[in-house]
């Protein structure tokens, strides 16, 4: 009995070194950290309810495993009579109510900030269309500056398997979505047809585009570089078609960028009004 | 007054009609009980067919075999039949068999009624189903069905589909009407309720849990009709429309809807962990209470599928908190299972198997539940595969597993035969082995970001993808193995004992094996 018991201890915790191991080197299988404190506090959050979970998963499968191996009839195991006690009920109970109360307080604390979208930097519309992204850049007075479509740039022969499928495969745009580092940047999110949803996992930021309403969502990114999502709410056919490009790039050559867009948008202007 | 009864039991006391019209025309508990559970058997198939469609253009990036117009309607109608036409109606084939049995009534309280909400249901499906011979396609917008993708943006079958639910949804609350009746009215002497069986128990708050909330589906699909043919604009942004509100009403059935996929489960499990632990249920009226709590909770936690649509802070505060209350309930319904079988005196027949597997899997559904109950963390598992895993746990290796471990639990007292033990266990070992293949991988390709509902997909989420679609085809096709082991034992097989299983408790366990055509005509005592 007792070499059982210890043998199934050494199992278990060789299940958990194999865990924990697994979590550490595999960072690919996981939830991506990211680069916005959201992003880090969202991942921080996950990594707790998880090892929660872990713990309790451990407990219970514990337990059950234990008996499965001891308290079978071909052990010759003769069935207890008790079928239930007050005192154990309350108890299991009260203590998970405990861990969910322990849980809920930091994710109430990330979820305020996540609606903390005011005090923003630079103000830019993401619209989603069946099945691309439009980006507006807004002034102070929210009026439209410089406007773009981004769509896949995936070429449709790497789809069909007639061409070599590039590193970014699906996850590539014509034109990206461009903003500085260091920038308090507030989105406003809409659509123009069906609901879409913009998703960039290393911001933690997700929300829906919804025809008739104006979403909001912010993100601050530190970072520069370029970061890939893709459209989270099935839109229609090219749903899987249309993925989200955004490049973080420092203030100046954000500034460089976005002069050479206005100028642009103005030239254009001008050839239209002619 | 004994004779009246007398009389009156003559008067019923005949054998099943022959031909087709025993099937047409029958009010019998147990013939209606077993076309539920071969209509939903074949729903199964038709719905895991569309499964390994959709597993196999995901098999490898690119597009391989289905456009992705196709591929729409084959995630939206296996959604669809799964739930509606596959697990809906086995647990209600399996209240038909089993509600009436346990609790020492005759036959269903309403059997004409019974007949009709049985014969609804291939009418509804086979209108579904013919939607994907149509030359609009058939409904594309997931089994959600979220507007305006579903109503402006819907091809043109989806009157079709609008009146298919309809029509299912009438089958439904018929169904829980009846059992209701049944389980209030006409319990054996001395049975009061709380000496029910869980799974009755279970069922009585699953029936009202549809009767609550069907009406409330039949109620948005209806303003979809609207939209669509009578120029309303209940969720048209740009007729004054609501686009969110859809997705209130939906859930607001959704959500008890997922519970009324797990009760009746976890009914089952209660039965066959106790039976084979050798050992009463430990503590039963916890798990009433438990079971009530969760029905309960079940309406006030709606709007969790929705905290991406731009819900005020308070709302979402809210659903988070109710949300992760019911981690409470549900975690007293594992514990108990587990001293269930502490110190029982444990054998592993396939039902047990199932019913293991039921609890140790439907725990992991229930882990990534709470995981996905945080509202912050959720932004980021939102509509991606890691949800696709936690529904596949709860519903596949949750209640589609509790539903093969009645079956074979029950199958000696419906056939009068045991089934093969060691094809049983093939069939068990197989189809656990092929879920965990299948739906693990899916918890990573969520987390390293792939969306949901999408045909091909960036490279990063290969190797994820090639697994899950490896055990998808394991899982599927040993449920063949199910059929034949099913058909096997109805044919022949030793002959199985009034009690089936050593010192099974219980009412259904009196009558011979197979059951009678029909049984407690006279009232049983219970003390
Ligand atoms: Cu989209």
């Amino acid at each position: 009995m007792m070499s059982k018991l210890s043998s199934i201890a050494r199992t278990v915790l060789a299940t958990l070194c194999v865990f924990a191991g697994a979590a550490a080197v595999a960072a690919e299988y996981n939830m991506p950290v990211g680069v916005t404190d959201v992003s880090r506090e969202i991942q921080e959050l996950h990594m707790t309810i998880f090892w929660i979970c872990v713990v309790i998963g451990v407990l219970v499968f514990g337990a059950m495993l234990v008996s499965m191996v001891l308290h079978r009839k071909s052990l010759g195991a003769t069935p207890a009579t008790f079928h239930e006690s007050t005192k154990l009920e309350l108890l299991w109970t009260v203590i998970p109510i405990v861990i969910l109360v322990v849980m809920a307080l930091p994710a109430t604390d990330v979820l305020v900030k996540i609606y903390d979208t005011g005090g923003e930097d630079m103000v830019v519309e993401v619209r989603g269309y069946q099945w691309k992204w439009q980006y507006k850049y807004l002034d102070e007075e929210l009026n439209e500056q410089v406007s773009f479509f981004s769509n896949l740039a995936t070429p449709r022969g790497q789809i069909l398997g007639q061409s070599e499928k590039g590193e970014n495969y699906l996850l590539e745009v014509d034109n990206e979505l461009v903003i500085p580092t260091d920038t308090k940047v507030r989105f406003l999110l809409t659509s123009n047809d069906v609901i879409h949803s913009w998703w960039v996992p290393d911001f933690g930021l997700k929300r829906d585009a919804i025809p008739g309403f104006i979403n909001e969502a912010w993100a601050n990114v530190k970072e520069p570089g370029v970061y890939r999502g893709q459209c989270t709410e099935l839109c229609g056919k090219d749903h899987g078609f249309m993925p989200v490009v955004v490049r973080v790039v420092p203030k100046a050559e954000f500034q460089q960028w976005y002069a050479a867009q206005l100028e642009a948008s103005a030239t254009e202007a001008l050839a239209m009004a002619n | 007054m004994s004779a009246v009864i007398e009389a009156h039991h003559d008067d019923h006391d005949h054998g099943p009609a022959k031909g087709i019209t025993r099937w047409l025309y029958t009010t019998n508990h147990k013939d209606i009980g077993s076309m539920y559970l071969w209509f939903s058997f074949i729903m199964f198939l038709v719905g895991g067919v569309m499964a390994l469609v959709i597993r196999a253009e995901l098999f490898q990036p690119g597009l391989q075999f289905v456009e992705p117009a196709l591929f729409n309607q084959m995630t939206t109608n296996h959604g669809l039949i799964m739930v509606f036409g596959a697990i809906m109606p086995a647990f209600v084939g399996l209240a038909n068999w089993m509600v009436p049995l346990m609790i020492g009534a005759p036959d269903m309280a309403l059997p004409r009624m019974n007949n009709l909400s049985f014969w609804i249901l291939p009418f509804a499906f086979g209108m579904l189903l013919s939607t994907l011979f149509m030359e609009s396609g058939g409904p594309n917008f997931g089994w959600t069905f979220y507007a305006p993708l579903s109503t402006t943006y819907a091809p043109d079958s989806v009157t079709y589909f609008i009146f298919a639910v309809h029509l299912a949804g009438a089958s439904s609350i018929m169904g829980a009407i009846n059992i209701i009746a049944t389980i209030l009215n006409m319990r054996a002497p001395g049975m009061t309720l709380m000496k029910m069986p869980m799974f009755v128990w279970t069922w009585l708050i699953t029936a009202y849990l549809l009767i609550a909330v069907m009406p409330v589906l039949a109620g948005a699909v209806t303003m979809m009709l609207f939209d669509i043919h009578f120029g309303t604009s209940f969720f048209d942004a740009s007729g004054g429309g609501d686009p969110v509100l859809f997705q209130h009403v939906f859930w607001f059935f959704g959500h008890p809807e997922v519970y009324i996929m797990i009760l009746p489960a976890f009914g089952i499990v209660s039965h066959i962990i106790s039976t084979f632990s050798r050992k009463p249920l430990f503590g039963y009226d916890s798990m009433v209470y438990a079971t009530s709590s969760i029905a309960f909770l079940s309406f006030i936690v709606w709007a969790h599928h929705m905290f991406t649509v731009g819900m005020p802070l308070a709302g979402e505060l809210f659903f988070m908190y109710a949300t992760m209350l019911i981690a409470v309930p549900t975690g007293v319904k594992v514990f108990n299972w587990v001293s269930t079988m502490w110190r029982g005196s444990m054998t592993f027949e396939t039902p047990m198997l199932f019913a293991l597997a039921f609890i140790f899997l439907f725990t992991i559904g229930g882990f990534s539940g709470l995981m996905l109950a945080i509202a912050p963390a959720d932004f980021q598992y939102h509509d991606t595969y890691f949800v696709v895993a936690h529904f596949h746990y709860v519903l596949v290796s949750g209640a589609l597993f509790s539903i093969f471990g009645a079956v074979y639990f029950w199958l000696p007292k419906w056939t009068g035969h045991m089934y093969n033990e060691g094809l049983g266990k093939l069939h068990f070992w197989l189809s656990f082995i092929g879920v965990n293949v299948a739906f693990f991988p899916m918890h990573f390709s969520g987390l390293a970001g792939m969306p949901r509902r999408i045909p091909d997909y960036a490279l990063q989420f290969a190797d994820f993808n090639a697994w899950s679609t490896v055990g998808a085809f394991v899982f599927g096709i040993s449920q063949l193995l199910f059929l034949w082991i099913l058909v096997q034992t109805i044919r022949a097989g030793q002959k199985a004992t009034t009690e089936v299983w050593e010192g099974s408790e219980g009412l259904e366990w009196t009558v011979p094996s197979p059951a009678p055509y029909h049984t407690f005509a006279e009232p049983p005592k219970v003390a």
